[in-house]
């Protein structure tokens, strides 16, 4: 695609933007310039709308006089019916930035006989680009032109010649004209117009209507040939190139809260700015409850935050959520928060991607929460709801919004949607049924770039918001509810016994620590008086020597008494 | 009724009852547009001698004219009066086509 769009870039062909938003984009700047372009579609396509807005732009915008010449309508018709739309064709008219020329052609009473040509087209149209400087003409709906005459082939030379003459005149055409059955027109103009052309396409698909365009041909450029949906809004026409091909988005390193602080530590410090989650779930898991969180914590921030909802209407949703706490009315008055409530059923898949394309385009939200996608294959057909989520996903991912959103999985977790490839984190929330309750599980079952817990959380909705806990792994698996309060109960219960023993056990040693240390201290009080004693034995022993020896010298050498044989002393 | 009252009023002169107001809008003088002015007022000398009238508008005159009387192809001959309007779009080649164009038949019809 990219290399397409160089080649064409090196052309250079000159461009006459549209003004409608999309468009431009899908065409790389708009229709070729100087050329006539053909836009066809089947009856109340919005090819009028498409020429009408086409000059209005030309008009306030680009500096470029148009002239808009009409078979369908009389021209106050057209002005009325463009001027809901905000278009003020009366006031372009006064100001000489418009001219629209009405011709009623009513073929009962229009009689034929030889040759003729459309001569007067030609010469109120030179008339008219010369008055204005006209820059931009728009013929609606050529097929009237040739209902009105008999002699198809002059009808058909003559436009041919009208087209070559427009080109002569640098003047950018759009020419409008009936789908046929087999060709692009009913009177194969497509011919005649080589340069572009525009399908318009207004599909009715189980019951529900989608609008879609396609640029057939662009000859010298290049151009997105998807088919896009567009939509008629209060502000005209809108085209939305989706391109789901593109994986070229940042990837933002800054982690936003989710709101729900625990579940930021499990993602290991909250979701990437930027990123898309899925949360899926079983009915009544608190789904919503997860995404309002993410709004209130995104509107916390002071960001604006974008909530789009599938299923209830916003008075519900604000309602519900105060009930857990979360106050969304302040931000909605706030105006960082604006709801959008749409029945899946309401419009086609691409009709609810243009509104939130729109609504993101004029809103600028740094966080968007879908909630309810699932119930979008309630509506048209399950096939296109990937497709189309996906390239909400797209669009989210492409503008760095952190988006979640939120589904409801029937039963096991494959079953959502296919698109879980598409998101960054995913998280299960599901019911589980125990002692005759049921409480609600969290799980984090994938989260790119970042480690995250493995742990399965009880997901509990107080009056102040969403709340993780831990559960208890007991024998018969996960213990939830008021299985856990009793579970942790019993756990507190059994703590505070232990505590218990534990101080007994405390006090009885350490009263006998006390007894050992006494009964220590006891013995070495006798230790030491024993030993006093045994030293005090032995000093006298020694006393006793010393006087016997000292008495008997003193003695003999009283008495001169010869010293015994073996004897020093002589004892006896 | 009408049939004896029609045939006392034959073989008197011509009283025209009233006047047909053509108006032709033609562009310069391309020869579709030149043809057209002669077999228009060759049919109506023979079926309308003394009660019509020919307006010819150039459009080249006046080129707004054409969104103004909603003409979008020329020649077209505009039955102004008697009422109501007929337009009849070519160079009036076929005087047949021309004067059922004009309604005229039915009156030349009753004449004659």
């Amino acid at each position: 695609m990219s290399a397409l769009a160089d080649v064409a870039v090196g052309f250079a062909l000159p461009k006459a933007p549209t003004g409608i938003k999309g468009l431009d984009e899908i065409t790389r700047g708009g229709l070729p310039q100087g050329r006539t372009t053909l836009v066809t579609g089947g009856t109340g396509t919005g090819k009028t709308l498409l020429g009408v807005q086409f000059l209005v732009a030309g008009a306030r915008e680009y500096g470029e006089p148009g002239v808009l010449v009409t078979f369908e309508e009389s021209a106050e018709k057209v002005s009325a019916n463009v001027a809901s739309l905000g278009f003020d064709l009366d006031g372009l008219q006064q100001d000489g930035l418009l001219v629209v020329h009405a011709f009623r052609v009513d073929p009962s009473e229009v009689v034929e006989t030889g040759e003729f040509d459309l001569e007067p087209l030609f010469l109120l149209l030179a008339d008219t680009i010369e008055r204005i400087g006209a820059k931009r003409v728009v013929l609606d709906t050529i097929e009237l032109l040739f209902a009105a005459f008999q002699d198809q082939a002059i009808v058909r030379a003559e436009l041919g010649r009208l087209f070559r003459w427009l080109e002569d005149r640098a003047v950018t055409a759009i020419v409008t004209g009936e789908r046929g059955e087999t060709g692009l027109t009913r009177q194969g103009i497509e011919e005649y117009v080589s340069d572009c052309v525009i399908v318009l396409d207004h599909r009715i698909h189980d019951e529900t209507s989608t609008r879609r365009l396609r640029v057939v041909k662009y000859r010298g450029s290049a151009h997105e040939t998807n088919e896009y949906p567009f939509l008629i809004s209060a502000r005209g026409f809108a085209v939305l190139p989706i391109t789901s091909v593109a994986l070229d988005y940042g990837a933002a390193e800054e982690r936003i809260s989710t709101g729900v602080a625990r579940l930021d530590h499990m993602l290991a410090g909250g979701l990437f700015r930027g990123s898309t989650v899925l949360v899926s779930g079983t009915a009544g898991t608190g789904k919503t409850t997860l995404g309002a969180h993410l709004i209130d914590s995104a509107c916390a921030r002071g960001e604006l935050a974008l909530l789009v909802l599938f299923e209830e209407s916003p008075d519900q949703v604000i309602r519900n959520m105060r009930s857990v706490g979360l106050d969304l009315r302040r931000w909605v008055d706030a105006g960082l928060l604006r709801m959008w409530a749409a029945r899946p059923t309401a419009f086609g898949l691409e009709t609810h991607l243009a509104i939130l394309a729109r609504l993101i385009e004029e809103f600028a939200p740094s966080a968007v929460v879908l909630d309810g996608i699932g119930s979008l294959t309630h509506g048209p057909a399950g096939t296109e709801v990937n497709s189309m989520v996906a390239r909400q996903i797209d669009l989210l991912k492409a503008r760095g919004i952190t988006a979640m959103a939120t589904t409801l999985a029937h039963g096991d977790e494959t079953s959502v949607v296919g698109i879980s490839s598409l998101v960054d984190t995913w998280l299960l929330l599901r019911n589980v049924e125990s002692n005759g309750e049921r409480n609600r599980l969290l799980f984090v079952l994938k989260s790119r770039g970042s480690a995250h817990s493995n742990q399965v959380r009880e997901f509990v909705l107080t009056d102040h918001g969403a709340e993780l806990v831990d559960v208890y792994a007991g024998p018969a698996g996960v213990v939830t509810g008021s299985a856990r309060v009793a579970q942790e109960a019993q756990e507190r219960d059994a703590e505070l016994r232990q505590s218990e023993d534990l101080k007994r056990r405390t006090r009885k040693l350490q009263r006998r620590i006390l007894e050992r240390e006494a009964q220590l201290a006891l013995q070495q009080d006798m230790l030491a008086a024993e030993r006093a004693e045994l030293e005090r034995i032995d000093e006298r022993g020694r006393h006793q020597v010393t006087d016997a020896k000292a008495t008997r010298s003193a003695m003999s050498s009283r008495r001169w008494a010869d010293p015994a044989p073996g004897d020093e002393g002589g004892q006896r | 009724m009408t049939g004896p009252h029609a045939a006392g009023k034959r073989g008197e002169a011509p009283v025209p009852r009233e006047i047909w107001e053509l108006r032709l809008y033609v562009i310069g003088h391309s020869p579709k547009c030149v043809r057209a002015i002669e077999n228009l007022q060759v049919a109506c000398e023979q079926h309308l001698a003394g009660r019509y009238r020919i307006e010819v508008v150039d459009l080249l005159e006046n080129p707004r004219l054409a969104a103004d009387d909603q003409i979008l192809a020329v020649p077209t001959l505009v039955r102004k009066l008697p009422p109501p309007i007929r337009k009849i779009v070519g160079d009036l080649s076929n005087t047949d086509r021309l004067l059922s164009g004009l309604q005229l038949r039915p009156r030349r019809g009753e004449a004659t």
